[in-house]
Parts: structure tokens; sequence; C-alpha cells
């Protein structure tokens, strides 16, 4: 092997130091799937604004002379047992199922990433008090309890109140199973290192177990934003979701579900835009666990 | 490759005068197909060797050189994807080709197999006596389920397990490693074999449980006068063990003949360097030891020539031509279809085409390779007592307390991990901690390093006493203590570049920016490794680069004490002779001192200048390595030293080990007063009141000789010739 080079020896010009986020957004723009799935995103969220606006009718508005009809000049996506203009519903309900969905799995996700790496890492009475905590919020009746509070859900940002419910009760299993990967992480010998070189704790949670812990919590995000937007769905159908005049795109699934062999059209828009809103954030975060994932890169090249 | 009959006429000609080898094995080649545009690995590139009745093989060579793969093909053990061409003969049966059941008919009864890790050999939900019983009902259904128990418990008995009857009914998580390693053997031997295939029996074991296994397996060659066939990594087991060796590069022999031509008359380069890349511990001024620049080559990207070349010293242009076949010393003529069939046939071969040369030269190791001049340390001409004191242990205790009970945890007993130890290294001074797994090296290291208040004693930094210290002032003296860790696949974070693994601990203690690189990437070249090596993430470098990565982190911020725990035992041997050249010189430049934590004495004797030798939490014997290992004076220390083969076949068949009775005591329960004395072979020559008085009275460690040298025994004598 190769000897100590001498000190003496006249030095070269150290090149500069690597960009660590530079070089992640230079791979992420490379991967096709990640230009792909925001180039989707981009579009969902440009037809849910667009959409209202273009659209001849309003949220909410009734066609009686148009019953159940199927897709015809005046209703683009056709129309729902009660006159209601599909497209329009669909495309306003998208608006409200996008920022919900992505909201309640970004919020989820960070709640359950960060209870469980501090009750894993610290153990004791942190992991006795936060584990505690987890399972008291599982416990909940989290149906009685948005019940109670749905009638604030009502008037200008109550979805949000919404959103941080949803998301309060959908951190728990998550943050389970980040503890127990923390736990095994913890015995790590970099984390050793880490700790030996005076890292201070909650830096060592952030800098070492939560990327290495990555692509569990990027699937997790993934999958908490069709689950979300399905959750919601289920609250609508008791009225206890996003309340009218606000209507969701889980609102317009649960209406037009019945009639899916009957009249495809009130059902199959709706769903194929959940599909897509899914796809296209599965696609990020799987380009995005790749690029964070250095035995990946490798293993394909 | 093709079916052509034996070329070599020669080969022929001695066969006819040997017997029949048991077991013969011939241009062997093992491929994994790749799935997904994965090239495939061609694992065995035309093996060939035979073992006769009684004799001993060893097949040596570093991991990922083919040498399991070219066994698991011989038993039929490899998965169906991986295509096997060539030819294996069982008394001059052919089994390649032959279907499962075929085989099973033909394992554990004519051949088998002891495997390197006891723990996944055994099923854990059945008896240790009820698997052994059922290997040999297996091949011999009619003789009843109560003979086979007999039998099984007679295996037990020749194994060496204490009350045979009664560990029968034992399950395999009550036996320790080198118990059921030996319960892998009864197996291996229940049923009478003719060829026992042993895949690193020893290596996971320590070396006083190795020393019996390898007595143990003598002691199976023996009963069932078996054809033995050991693949190892270790030169020491081989050199005392084996009868003839092979060594395997790159999936390829490289060099077969006898043990004493391979070890006094190498002519390959490859086994002449890795021979000198050995530490040894019977020689005490080895000099720098013989690194093998590079690594092994891909097995599935071979080069078209020598796949040694790259790394070889007396590399030509011509060794990149065609790759060299296995010859007898010196001719590297071909026949005329260019093609010779290789035959084990007793003789030396090598496949070198410089062997001639190097023959005629009287070449060795020392003589090919560079070997890097080891500036000598400063330190080593001032006397140690007027050095300062970079780490001072005094009385240090660990202990982990054993709870039972979900609800209402109580204490029901302890682990005496760490159980009142001493010890002191000064400026520039290397001192080695050794001792067997669960004697508590690693945790007197965490306790070290963690720069807290132990629960008894004192630890001192740099004078500094570490249960006193604010927590800025521990904070900075981290600086002046970094830590090499054993498992370089572990001990860098896989999300990190190298750039940043080197810097964290630069950005920790806040060395502005523009510094942070700078130092990096001197840190690099300090390490041997290249500047354009930043930005990749560790998984892209082999154990030995990523060992480097880690002791440049341990450099970054210019510390007085390394801690290095194990750092070189997860190395293949080349590898791991530049890594303790690397240690040796940034010693020697920085005035570094270490505190050495390894089980292999022969790298210690070769690194470090005084050694503590421990045993159930406690140093049982400390003094200069000098000292330690000529006169040790603490029969376990004797016993230790005594165990360790040595490479050298000669030396070795002239050695008596101590061979040490049982395992470890379990820490949480040590003997009373000397916690040696129920392995002591000492113990068992003393009279009965001296004997009362190592059952009564814990042994204080007292200097033995005028010098520095101590040990914790009541007859400590000291020894001479052990090593």
């Amino acid at each position: 092997m190769t000897t100590v080079t001498e000190t003496t020896q006249d030095v070269p010009a150290s090149p500069p130091a690597p960009n660590r986020i530079k070089d992640l957004a230079r791979q992420l723009i490379a991967t096709r799937r990640v230009i792909v799935g925001i180039v989707i995103l981009v579009l969902l969220t440009l037809f849910a604004l667009l959409g209202p606006v273009i659209s001849p009718w309003n949220v909410g508005e009734r066609d009686y002379t148009a019953l159940l009809q199927g897709i015809s000049p005046d209703h683009w996506f056709g129309t729902n047992r009660t006159g209601l203009d599909i497209f329009t519903q669909t495309t306003a309900g998208l608006q409200k199922s996008l920022l919900i969905g992505l909201l309640v799995a970004l919020i989820s996700t960070v709640v359950a990433a960060l209870v469980g790496a501090f009750a894993g890492y610290f153990g004791g009475f942190t992991d006795r008090a936060l584990t505690w905590i987890a399972d008291l919020a599982l416990v909940l009746p989290s149906f009685v309890i948005l019940a109670i509070l749905s009638r604030h859900f009502v008037g200008n940002g109550g979805w949000l109140i919404l959103v941080v419910l949803l998301a309060a009760f959908s951190w728990m299993v998550t943050s389970k199973m980040v503890r127990g990967l923390t736990i095994s992480l913890r015995e790590r010998e970099y984390i050793h290192a880490a700790r030996f070189m005076g890292v201070p704790p909650y830096k060592i949670i952030f800098r070492h177990i939560l990327p290495n812990m990555s692509s569990l919590l990027i699937a997790d995000a993934t999958i908490m934003v069709s689950t979300a937007i399905i959750g919601e769905t289920a609250l609508s159908y008791f009225g206890l979701g996003v309340q009218s005049p606000d209507v969701s795109l889980g609102v317009v699934i649960a209406d037009g579900a019945s009639f899916a062999t009957t009249a495809p059209w009130v059902f199959i828009f709706p769903t194929a835009l959940l599909v897509l809103l899914v796809l296209g954030v599965n696609m990020i975060g799987d380009g995005l666990r790749d690029a964070l994932d250095p035995t990946a890169k490798s293993r394909r090249s | 490759m093709s079916t052509e009959t034996i070329v070599d006429s020669a080969a022929a000609d001695s066969e006819r005068t040997r017997p029949t080898p048991v077991l013969e094995v011939t241009d062997l080649t093992v491929t994994f197909r790749g799935f997904n545009n994965n090239p495939d690995v061609k694992a065995v590139r035309g093996v060939s060797y035979a073992v006769h009745r009684g004799e001993v093989l060893g097949i040596v060579g570093e991991s990922g050189s083919g040498k399991s793969v070219s066994s698991m093909a011989a038993m039929g053990l490899l998965p169906d994807h991986a295509e096997i061409t060539g030819s294996v003969r069982l008394h001059g049966e052919e089994l390649l080709g032959k279907s499962d059941r075929e085989m099973a008919r033909k394992r554990g009864k004519v051949i088998s197999m002891v495997f390197q890790d006891p723990l996944s050999g055994l099923t854990p939900v059945y008896t240790v006596g009820d698997q052994l019983a059922e290997a040999v009902m297996v091949h011999n259904p009619k003789g009843g389920k109560a003979k086979a128990r007999a039998r099984a418990v007679e295996l037990l008995e020749l194994v060496g397990i204490p009350n045979p009857a009664e560990r029968y009914r034992s399950f395999p998580h009550e036996f320790s490693g080198g118990m059921r390693q030996r319960v892998m053997i009864a197996m291996a031997m229940a049923n009478d074999p003719d060829v026992i295939i042993c895949d690193e029996p020893t290596t996971a074991l320590d070396v006083t449980i190795q020393a019996q296994i390898l007595d143990l397996l003598r002691t199976a060659q023996r009963e069932t006068g078996a054809a033995i066939v050991m693949i190892t990594h270790d030169l020491g087991v081989v050199a005392g063990f084996v009868d003839r060796l092979l060594v395997m590069y790159a999936g390829r022999p490289v060099e077969i003949g006898s043990v004493d031509e391979i070890y006094y008359s190498s002519r390959m380069p490859y086994t002449m360097g890795l021979l000198g890349a050995v530490p040894r511990m019977d020689l005490e001024d080895q000099g720098a030891l013989v690194p093998i620049k590079g690594n092994p080559p891909s097995l599935s990207a071979l080069p078209p020539g020598c796949p040694f070349a790259p790394r070889c010293p007396l590399a030509q242009p011509e060794c990149d031509d065609s790759e060299p076949d296995l010859l007898p010393v010196g001719s590297a003529v071909r026949t005329e279809d260019g093609r010779t069939r290789v035959r084990d046939d007793g003789e030396q071969r090598v496949a070198c085409i410089r062997s001639g040369e190097i023959d005629a030269n009287r070449w060795t190791a020392q003589d090919i390779y560079p070997v890097p001049e080891i500036p000598e340390a400063e330190a080593a001409s001032a006397r140690r007592e007027d050095l300062p004191e970079v780490l001072r242990v005094r009385d240090l205790i660990k202990h982990h307390p054993l709870m039972k009970g979900s609800v209402f945890k109580r204490r029901v007993g302890t682990v005496y991990a760490v159980d009142g130890i001493d010890f002191d290294i000064r400026e520039g001074e290397t001192l080695a901690l050794v001792g067997e797994s669960g004697c508590g090296k690693s945790s007197t290291l965490m306790e070290v390093m963690g720069l807290e208040k132990p629960e008894r004693g004192s630890i001192e930094v740099m004078g500094r006493e570490v249960g006193s210290l604010s927590r800025s002032e521990r904070f900075s003296l981290r600086r002046d203590m970094q830590i090499v860790f054993q498992d370089p696949m572990s001990s860098l974070d896989p999300r990190m570049t190298v750039f940043d693994i080197i810097a964290e601990p630069l950005r920790t203690h806040r060395v502005g920016a523009q510094a942070v690189t700078e130092r990096v990437y001197e840190l690099l070249r300090l390490v041997g490794l290249n500047t354009e090596h930043a930005t990749r993430f560790p998984a892209e470098f082999s154990g030995g680069q990523r060992q480097r990565i880690g002791i440049a982190r341990a450099l970054a911020l210019e510390p007085k004490l390394l801690v290095l725990d194990e750092p070189v035992s997860a190395l293949d041997v080349s590898i791991q002779a530049g890594v303790v050249n690397l240690l040796e010189e940034l010693q020697a430049k920085l005035g570094l001192a270490y505190l050495f934590v390894a089980h292999d004495l022969s790298v210690v004797r070769h690194i470090a200048d005084r050694v503590a030798v421990m045993y159930l939490g406690k140093v049982v014997e400390i003094g200069a390595t000098k000292a330690i290992y000529e006169h040790p004076s603490h029969p376990y220390t004797q016993a230790l030293l005594s165990a360790i083969p040595v490479p050298d076949p000669e030396r070795e068949r002239s050695r008596t080990h101590i061979v040490l009775e049982g395992d470890l005591p379990s820490p949480a329960n040590p003997p009373s007063g000397c916690s040696f004395r129920t392995r002591c072979q000492k113990f068992i020559t003393l009279q009965e009141s001296d004997q009362e008085q190592c059952m009564s009275a814990e042994p204080r460690i007292l200097p033995t000789n005028g010098d520095d040298q101590a040990s914790a025994c009541h007859f400590a004598e000291r020894q001479a010739g052990l090593v």
C-alpha cells in the first residue's frame, strides 16, 4: 500500500470542499422519475387552481336540467345525481385534497421522526414519556374527537385545523418504527465515534440517525399522502371532514362510488386525479430516496 | 472448459506410483451468472488438488479468493444458478452432476464439513444430542434409536464435552461457541467419513479455544483416519496443522506444495508477500511488515493476464499477456496446444512466469517488496518515567446490573465487566490491552472514551481527572483523544461523503470552513488516500481504505492519544500489513500515544511497547512487550502465548501448546479467589494448602522482576521459550 507522503513535499492546491446539497439537487434533477413526478404535481396544482375559474359553473351550483348526465359540451366531466358539475367539483376538491394530503404527510412524518428518534436515542425517562404520549394517541377515539371539533372546520382556515388533527392521529405507528430503528442505529460505531468527538445528541440525531432512515421516512410520507386523502373522505362521509361549501376530492369520490358501474364518469375522473396525485408523489419520493442512498447509486452504475 | 484429456504426461507417470487419492478435484470452475445485466462472477477458475488418506491439505487465501466456494462445490452445496465444470472425484467416483438426493447419501457419511459459524450450524429448537443422533440415524436407519443415542453420547465424550449423558439434553444456546464447534466436529465425524472439509473452523473463536479445537481436529483425524481439507486465511493455523498447502488468489491456485516448501521456499510473489505481511509473535525486531499494494481484483472483471500482476513488484509486460498456469518451479514451457491441464501430483507448483528466476536468485519477500522505512520515534530514547502521562487509569470499575421483572425491576446480579484495573500510558507509547472476548477490554475503552466519572476509581487524561471536569472542559478534552473502531463497515456513516466524515470532528470543534477543507485534504494524503476520494461514499471503498478513512477522522483534531479498538482484525493479512505500517509511521511522526485493544497477540508484539493482559475484568499481567513475550509470569499469559500458532512449520512442530480446559467463566459469576483458578494449568499441580490460597485470596498485582513487569498470581514464575 502507499506510504505516507512527506509533509515537506509541496502540497498541491486543495480542491474546494464538496457541497452535499448542490450534489443532491443535481442528482435529483438528473433523475427522470423525479422530473416526471414534479411535472405531474405542478400540472395537477395548475389544474386545481384554474379549473374552477375556467369552468362555467360555480362550486355547489346545480344544473337541474342535467341530472346524472354523461360528458357534454356543457358539463365536460358530466354531472352527478343532484346535477352538480363533476369538473368543477373535482378541480375544487383537488385544491383541498392536495393541501390536506401533502401537509398531513409532511407534518405526521416529521412528528413521527422526531418523537421516535428522540425516544430511541435518549431512552430512559424521555423514552417512557414520549412512548406514553404515542400510546395515548393510539388509544384515543380519534373519531369522537374529530366529531366534537368538526364544527370548527367550517369557514376560512377551518381545513387547517382538520389537517393538524389528521396529522395528530397518524404519526404514532411510524414513530414506533423509528424508535426501534434508532435503538439499533444508536449502537453503531459511527454514532459512538460522533459522541466521542463531542457532537451534541440533537446533532447526532439530525446528522446521523435520521438520514440513515430516510428510506423509511420517505416511503412513509408518500403512503401518508394517499392515506390522508382517503381518511379525510371517510370523515366527510359522516359529515365530519371538510365542511360545505368546501369540497374535497374525497367527498366527490365518496359521492360517486355508488355510481361507479352505472354512471362511470361520476367516479372515474376524480379517482384518476387521485391516482395521478399519488403517482407523482411516489415518483418524487422514489427519486429522493435513491439520491439520498449512496449504496443504491453504486449498484446502479 | 473443454473435456480434453490430461496432457501432462509427467503427472500421469507419478500418478501410477501413488495410491488413488480419497478426494481429487480437477480443473474445477464455478461461475455465478449475473442477472439484470450484471457481469458473471467467476468465483473459481480451475482449481485442482488431491488429498490422500490421512493427509491434511490446507487451502489459504484472502477473502474472495474462492477457497470456500470450491469446497462448497465439491460438497454439492452451491445453489442451482452456479455453473460448475471440471471434475470432483471421491474414491474415483465422479460427484459433479449427481442429484441432490444422491449427494445427500454421501454427505455426512463419506464426506463431511465443519463450518465457520457454529451458531448457525445447529438448529436452536432441537437438543444437541438429538441432532447428533439424527446425523447418525440418517445414514444408518436400521441401527435403531437407542443405538444412535448411545453413539451420540460417545461422540460427545470423544470431542471433550463434560458430562456427555447430561449435556445430550442441552440446547445449542446453552453451549459456548467453542463447545458448539465441538458438537459440529462430532457431527462431522459421526459416520467415520473419509474426507472432512473444515471451512475456517476456528476463525470465530478465541485463541485458547482455537488451540482446543485444533487439538480436537487432530484427534478426529487420528480416530477416523480421514483426509482433511483445511480452509483458512490464518497462516499460523495451517503451519503446524497441514501437510500440504494450496494458495489461492482471485479464484485460482497460484502455488501448491508441501508446507515446508511453501513457507521456506515459496516461488510465487503473492505467497511471499502474504508470508511477509504476517506479524510474527516469535520474532523480536521484525521491522516493517511487507505490504502488498492495491486490492484483489474484482472477480467479474478480471484482467487478461496474471491477476496478481497489478500488485506484483516483479511484474513485467509479459505478465499481462496471459494467465500463467500452475507449473513446476522454473518451467515456463507450454505444451503444443498452449494449455496445460494441471493435475495435483504432490509436487510444488507455481503459477508465475518468473518462478525460475526467483528460485535461482533465492529471493525472499524482503528482497522483492519495497518495505517502507519507519522512522524511529524520538520518545524511544528518553526514559519512560520522564515522559508525561497521557492516560492514567486507577482502580477502574464498571459493573452492569442484571435486572429482572417488567413492572418492578429488581437487581438479580451483577456483571463484573471491568473489576478494578490500573494502567498508564506515556507520551508516544503504545499500550496493548489483550485478552479473550468477554474479558472487559471494550468496556474499558468505552469507560475511558466516555469521559464520565467512573463508578469507582479514576481516569486521568493529560493529567486531568475526568470526574471533576465541567461540560466545556470535557468537550475540549475530547480533542486530545480519539478512537478508531474495529469494523470499517459500521464505523463510517454510509450516508456521508468521505469529506464530511473527516470534516465532522473539525466542524464540531468549530474550525473555520477554509481550514477544514485544507485539513481534510491534508489528512487524506497523510493516510495514503487520493484527494478525489473525498466526494465518494464509504461503500465505494475496500476494508483497508475504509480503515484509513477512520484513522484520518481520528487524527483530524491532532489528538495526543489514539484509542484503537481492534483496528486491523477485520482486514485481510496483506491489507492489515499496510494499516499496521501506517499506524507505526504516524506514531513516529506525530508522537501519538496508542491504547491498542486486540486479541491478535502477533500484531500486539509488533506494535506495542507495553502489554496488559486482561482476564475477567482484571489485569493479570502487565509489563514491557519484550518481557511479557519472552518471560511471561502469569499462567494465563503463558497459556495465551503458547496457544497462538506461529507461521513457521518447523518451529510450530517443535512447540508444545498449553491447552486450557473449558471456557471463560461468566463475568456475572466469577470464581472466588483467583478468577483464573478454574482453568489454570498451574493450579492442578499445586499442593492442597497452596490451592486453598488460590481459592480464598484474590492475588494482587505485584512486580515479578526488577523492571515494570507485574503479575497477579500467588505463584508467579517467569517462564521462557513459550513462543
